[in-house]
């Protein structure tokens, strides 16, 4: 089986000035992630997961090294070229949700294909099938507040996959969640992952680590280890069906 | 540029979506414009109404009419003189200047001395004493009746012309026409009401009572003579500073003033009376609008305040944005709506409410009713918005220049 590339680092680095003192976050990082991939990047605390996850979200940009999305130089382009790779290849769920707190989960779907200049009509459609397939079809109307955590996570999932990004980046996506929603949350994540998403997902938690095919391991900026998960994954179409 | 249209529409939408959630805040920001515009409204609408007014009256005038009034300079006035013209003035005028006609002597009374009766009732109203050709001069009619003529003034009849307030005033029922008033203590019988003219300045000019010349001057008595004023009509108007030189020299020479003294009367004409009032509501409306400059200023000021709270407030929201895919574009423009739509909302809030105020001030004064013109309305939207681009590009610059990763790490 050839795999495809979808994300190239060479030397990656991230470099931080603490006063007179410099630090790197990230050091020497080489990675490929090839399409459907789903990657768990562990790591202590402080080990420079989240720094990562940004560099490949095109939130920040590295201070050394070559970052490559889908054949792209990411360092050859402007702002406005990064807002479109921010808004078409990347989808981000944020550990605290990151939800616009004013606007219905409904609007916080759209939101991202206001960007895109998909007019109302067809946002509006569009995004009421992204809650749908998060099961969020009968709280399209609720704010954040007026919604679990787990449900304001799946808003979070369904803003993130409306715009059917190249890769799914979820940086403990579970970490202010419980065990059950957790489960929940996973099962979701492992059915995209069957329907051909390439995920990466940050985590402290072993189970699901586990649960993907590859796991990254960092400590203190550098990669570790990369390895393919041999633990067959659990079939989880019943979990989905159970507590969605 | 559909692009654009489309990224205008969804910024509208925002701002209009932001606006109104924190609505009393918003009402707050905008309380400088709204205040700015609504007295730029308030006072526009009145001075234009009251202006209309004065065009409309001093057209009914004639614009080739003079007045001649006397003029006391404030150095001879810090003496305790005063100036005067006299009977013998208009005479001089009347038989001596060519090219006029209708020249009228008038002398007005008011107060202690000006008091009117009538079966009890009593008014206190201006009298003015005038000749039969102020009919012709001035184009009043009578409402009923009759204006009094010249052989009424030449035999110093006691007949009296009416201005309709009075009739209200007396409680006078019935027919006026025939009955008799007594204007300090001497009776007077009604040959007429004149039209009605309404109220300016809260001033009412229907509340007067005019009476024959000649018969007025015997009713003053003969102790002192009354100072008049003298106004004519000017055959050709090319001839009108001939006329008024000739008039000048004449009373200079019946005043027998030196060659140095200043005159001590002063030669009016309607045109010029239009002119100083047009000269007054100009400079009027240019020092007004100095003062709404500031205060619009200032309002613009308030609102680039609140809109640098609110960014540094939404800084989270701005970095979710930009992660959802905003360019810095997207932000600039959201925030710059948001700021020209505030101002835009003031100013409507602005417009009706000064026009309120417009309305309530001259029904209250008595003033003719307010109107705003359409320059007026363009003008304060256009400033409004003007004012939301200028200080809202401050922090609509601010926001769209936040670094995504910092704006999501703010607390
Ligand atoms: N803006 C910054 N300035 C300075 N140092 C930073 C900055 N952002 C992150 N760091 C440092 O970089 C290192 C890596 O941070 P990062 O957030 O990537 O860790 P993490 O692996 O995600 O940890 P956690 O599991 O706790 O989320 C940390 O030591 C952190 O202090
Ligand atoms: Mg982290």
């Amino acid at each position: 089986m050839s795999k495809q590339t979808i994300i190239e680092l060479r030397g990656i680095a991230k470099h931080y000035m603490m006063g007179s003192e410099g630090f790197y976050a990230l050091d020497g990082i080489d990675l490929d992630i090839y399409l459907n991939d789903y990657m768990a990047v562990v790591g202590s605390s402080g080990s420079g997961k989240s720094t990562l996850m940004n560099l490949l979200g095109c939130l920040d940009l590295p201070t050394a090294g070559e970052y490559k999305l889908k054949g792209t130089d990411v360092a050859t382009l402007d702002e406005t070229s990064l807002a479109g790779i921010r808004n078409r290849e990347i989808g981000f769920i944020f550990q605290n949700f990151n939800l616009l707190p004013r606007a219905t989960a409904l609007q916080n779907v759209m939101q991202p294909l206001i960007y895109r200049g998909i007019a109302l009509v067809e946002r509006k459609q569009r995004a009421q099938d992204a809650l749908a397939m998060v099961g969020l079809q009968d709280r399209m109307t609720h704010v954040p507040n007026q919604l679990s955590g787990g449900q304001r996570q799946r808003v979070a999932i369904a803003r993130a996959l409306v715009t059917e990004p190249a890769i799914l980046l979820a940086d403990e996506p579970t970490g202010n969640l419980d065990s059950s929603t957790t489960i929940e949350i996973m099962a979701l994540f492992d059915q995209l992952h069957r329907d051909g998403q390439t995920l990466i997902v940050v985590t402290h938690e072993q189970e699901i680590a586990e649960r993907c095919h590859r796991v990254i391991t960092l400590k203190d900026g550098h990669l570790m280890s990369d390895q393919v998960n041999n633990v067959s994954v659990k079939q989880s179409s019943s979990e989905v069906s159970a507590h969605v | 540029m559909s692009n654009l249209k489309f990224k205008v529409m969804e910024g509208t939408r925002s701002a209009a979506h932001s606006i109104f959630a924190h609505g009393f805040r918003s009402f707050l920001t905008t309380l400088g414009i709204i205040i700015g515009v609504a007295s730029v409204i308030a006072v526009v609408s009145v001075v234009q109404g009251f202006s209309a007014n004065i065009t409309q009256q001093f057209d009914g005038m004639g614009t080739n009419v003079i007045n001649v009034e006397s003029y006391t300079p404030r150095k001879e006035r810090l003496q305790g003189v005063r100036a005067k013209l006299t009977y013998d003035d208009y005479l001089e005028i009347k038989y001596r200047v060519p090219g006029v006609s209708n020249v009228t002597p008038t002398v007005r009374m008011w107060g202690s001395n000006a008091v009117i009766t009538y079966r009890g009732q009593s008014s206190s109203s201006m009298i003015v004493g005038t000749a039969s050709t102020y009919q012709k001069l001035n184009t009043v009619y009578p409402e009923r009746g009759r204006f009094f003529n010249l052989s009424d003034d030449k035999s110093r009849r006691r007949v009296a012309v009416l201005g309709p307030s009075i009739m209200s005033k007396l409680d006078i029922k019935g027919d006026p026409i025939g009955q008799h008033v007594a204007v300090s203590g001497e009776w007077f019988k009604v040959i007429g009401i004149a039209e009605k003219r309404g109220k300016l300045f809260g001033f009412d000019q229907d509340d007067f009572i005019l009476l024959p010349f000649s018969t007025t001057r015997a009713l003053l008595g003969g102790a002192e003579e009354p100072d008049i004023t003298i106004s004519l009509q000017i055959d050709e108007p090319s001839q009108l500073e001939q006329v008024k030189q000739h008039i000048k020299n004449l009373l200079r020479r019946n005043h027998k003033l030196s060659k140095g003294a200043d005159d001590d009367f002063e030669i009016a004409t309607a045109d010029q009376m239009l002119d100083t009032f047009d000269a007054i509501i100009g400079s009027t409306t240019l020092v007004l609008g100095g003062i709404v400059g500031i205060s619009l200023l200032v309002g613009g000021i308030g609102i680039m305040n609140i809109m640098l709270v609110s960014v540094t407030e939404r800084t989270r929201e701005i970095g979710i944005q930009k992660a959802l895919g905003a360019t810095r574009f997207d932000i600039l423009l959201q925030f710059l709506i948001e700021a020209v739509f505030l101002c835009l909302l003031g100013g409507l809030i602005g417009l009706i409410l000064g026009f309120g105020a417009g309305s309530l001030i001259s029904n209250l004064t008595g003033l003719p009713s307010a109107t705003v013109p359409v320059w007026a309305i363009v003008l304060s939207f256009g400033f409004s918005a003007g004012i939301g681009l200028i200080f809202g590009i401050i922090p609509a610059a601010k926001a769209a220049n936040l670094d995504p990763i910092d704006a999501l790490r703010y607390e």
